[in-house]
């Protein structure tokens, strides 16, 4: 089986302030904004090198998604910066009407995703962006698993053309994914082959399914861990091709059940191919303060809970 | 010189479109298209520097927003009668498959139109958007935009007001139409909002007043002074006081007629107020 280890760990956010960077020197037509957050979302080396392209908004997020629809007509490929949770439902009809529906180019990049934004607390840890998102007639929805991948979706999301949702978390994780990875848009990642359970995970849920893999081989059972990065589009085939081998699955991700990723997967498994599914999700709740680790444990978000859910899952075969 | 008479009858021309356009679905939104019309007229025939054709980034020309997308009928009207589109499409407004829907959208590739408009209060900050990327494309063009004045309840307006001159975006003009009445009513008994323009004034505008808001050689007279106050490092407002309804006379001075299509007696009624000009389509 093949396994993965880390000798680094860093926060996503940094993996996106990293790539948004690269495209400030290769890309004369990327713009930023951010609602005064630039140091959360990791701005500060492309504002120093491109200030000129860079827009700050205040605490305004409503008139900042408007002026990034509006960049987009003249030619530029805004990248907006706040918190998921001010990234997506603060702004929801200013998205629906402005950006999506008008069609336009506007990169909605969102850190402090789900319930490892930590000590802040509920009002701030958005578990429903995913749903919010991918409910919008032609969002793209993307949310990367580790430092390097971060990096690389920011920096292939420019060269898209549409709006984009793009997620991403504040804490510390493992970088385990190549650096000079090329990131795909719609395209998921087996990251071991295996026979008995597929294990489908987006997010910081990715190492931990690399981690319950281990567990589980050492238990006997063969595991076909993919990432999927890609929410939406979402690649059908990879999901169909590895149940018809495996004949069961367990999504996992850190948003709630409803509208996630594990629903996309449902849907495309009742309409192609119905199959036994066990999500790893929140259950219809807000989160609380505390650590993203104790919160992680508290709500069901790690490895543990992955390795019961596979255990779940495949008595229902 | 502005051939006043051409602009007039242009205006009664789309006065007419207006109303059967409204008449032929039995809805839409007569009574603040009509109190525009001597305002688009003037804009897209007189004010706006206009490149031939349409494309979405409109580099090189002068551009507008509409942000209360429910005055579709003037716009669509005018729109059509400055080229950008085949005037017999105006019988398609608000039909099945049509470009024309109830209210103003990119989806369906309706040349001139370059953001979808209607849940209100999001124009403003699309046109600071395109005018601070005007600025950045070296493009000294303007970025005109116009919002009802109910429509300054929308707490996003006030972000971008706030902003525009903070950031001293005075490569745009917003116009706010001053007519005085919304859904359920004036807008003083909805939510009196006191002197919009001590309030633009207060957030760093330069503010002027068209006090004949459907006289088009007084709006041609304002906004020519409008644009000669851009580029001075603040963001102008013109204030275009109109009537809603403005040339049929029993949609004038109401808010009942902001979401009401006339009836076949009506129509008649109206039309007979504005004899065909350039033909109707």
């Amino acid at each position: 089986m093949k396994t993965y280890t880390y000798t680094e760990k860093k926060d996503t956010r940094s993996g996106f302030g990293a790539g948004l960077t690269e495209l400030g020197r290769t890309n004369p037509n990327v713009v930023a904004l951010c609602a005064d957050l630039i140091g959360s979302l990791k701005m500060d080396q492309f504002i120093a090198e491109n200030p000129e392209r860079f827009f700050q908004i205040g605490i305004a997020e409503a008139n900042m998604m408007g002026i990034a629809a509006g960049l987009t007509i003249g030619g530029k490929i805004p990248f907006t910066g706040t918190f998921a949770n001010f990234s997506t439902g603060r702004v929801y009809d200013q998205i629906r009407q402005s950006i999506a529906y008008s069609g336009k180019n506007v990169k909605i990049c969102a850190s402090h995703a789900g319930l490892t934004l930590g000590e802040d607390g509920a009002t701030h840890q958005i578990l429903e962006d995913i749903g919010l998102m991918k409910m919008l007639p032609g969002m793209v929805v993307i949310n990367p698993c580790d430092y390097n991948q971060t990096k690389a979706a920011t920096i292939a999301i420019a060269d898209y053309d549409g709006p984009v949702y793009l997620r991403f978390g504040r804490p510390s994780v493992p970088i385990f994914t190549p650096a000079d990875q090329k990131f795909e848009i719609g395209k998921a990642i087996k990251f071991t082959e295996g026979t008995d359970v597929t294990i489908v995970a987006t997010g910081h849920l990715v190492w931990e399914a690399l981690e319950a893999s281990k567990a589980l081989h050492e238990a006997g059972i063969s595991a076909e861990v993919i990432n999927i990065h890609t929410i939406k589009p979402l690649d059908d085939k990879a999901i169909l091709d590895s149940v018809a081998k495996t004949g069961c699955i367990v999504t996992a991700e850190e948003h709630n059940h409803l509208g996630g990723l594990g629903e996309s997967v449902a849907r495309v498994l009742a309409q192609h191919r119905p199959t036994p599914q066990e999500f790893v999700a929140t259950n219809d709740t807000f989160g609380e303060s505390g650590t993203p680790a104790q919160l992680m444990d508290k709500y069901g978000l790690n490895s543990e809970a992955i390795q019961n859910a596979v255990k779940k899952v495949m008595k229902r075969k | 010189m502005p051939n006043i008479k051409e602009l007039t009858d242009l205006t009664t021309q789309v006065r007419r479109d207006i109303i059967r356009m409204v008449h032929k679905v039995n809805s839409g939104h007569p009574g603040g298209s009509l109190g525009c019309a001597e305002f688009f007229v003037s804009l897209y025939q007189e004010l706006m520097e206009r490149k031939d054709g349409f494309d979405m980034d409109g580099i090189g020309e002068d551009l507008f927003f509409l942000s209360n997308g429910h005055i579709s009928p003037v716009y669509y009207s005018v729109l059509a009668r400055s080229g950008y589109f085949p005037v017999e499409e105006l019988n398609t407004f608000r039909l099945i498959n049509s470009r024309l829907q109830g209210h103003p959208t990119t989806h369906e590739g309706l040349p001139g139109i370059r953001i979808a408009s209607g849940s209100l209060g999001q124009g403003m900050s699309v046109a600071l958007g395109a005018a601070q990327a005007k600025k950045l494309n070296n493009d000294d063009h303007l970025v005109y935009s116009l919002h009802g004045d109910g429509e300054l309840q929308e707490g996003q307006n006030w972000e971008a007001i706030m902003y525009a001159s903070a950031k001293k975006v005075d490569n745009l003009i917003s116009t706010i139409d001053l007519n005085q009445q919304q859904i359920d009513g004036s807008t003083d008994d909805v939510l009196p909002m006191g002197s919009i323009r001590a309030k633009f004034e207060a957030f760093g505008w330069t503010v002027l007043d068209i006090e004949k808001g459907n006289d088009i050689e007084a709006i041609l007279e304002g906004m020519k002074e409008a644009k000669s106050l851009t580029g001075k490092g603040k963001p102008v407002c013109v204030l275009l006081h109109t009537v809603m309804g403005n040339g049929v006379d029993f949609m004038m001075h109401t808010h009942a007629w902001h979401g009401k299509a006339p009836n076949d007696e009506q129509l008649a009624n109206g039309l007979a107020q504005n004899p065909e000009t350039l033909g109707d389509y």
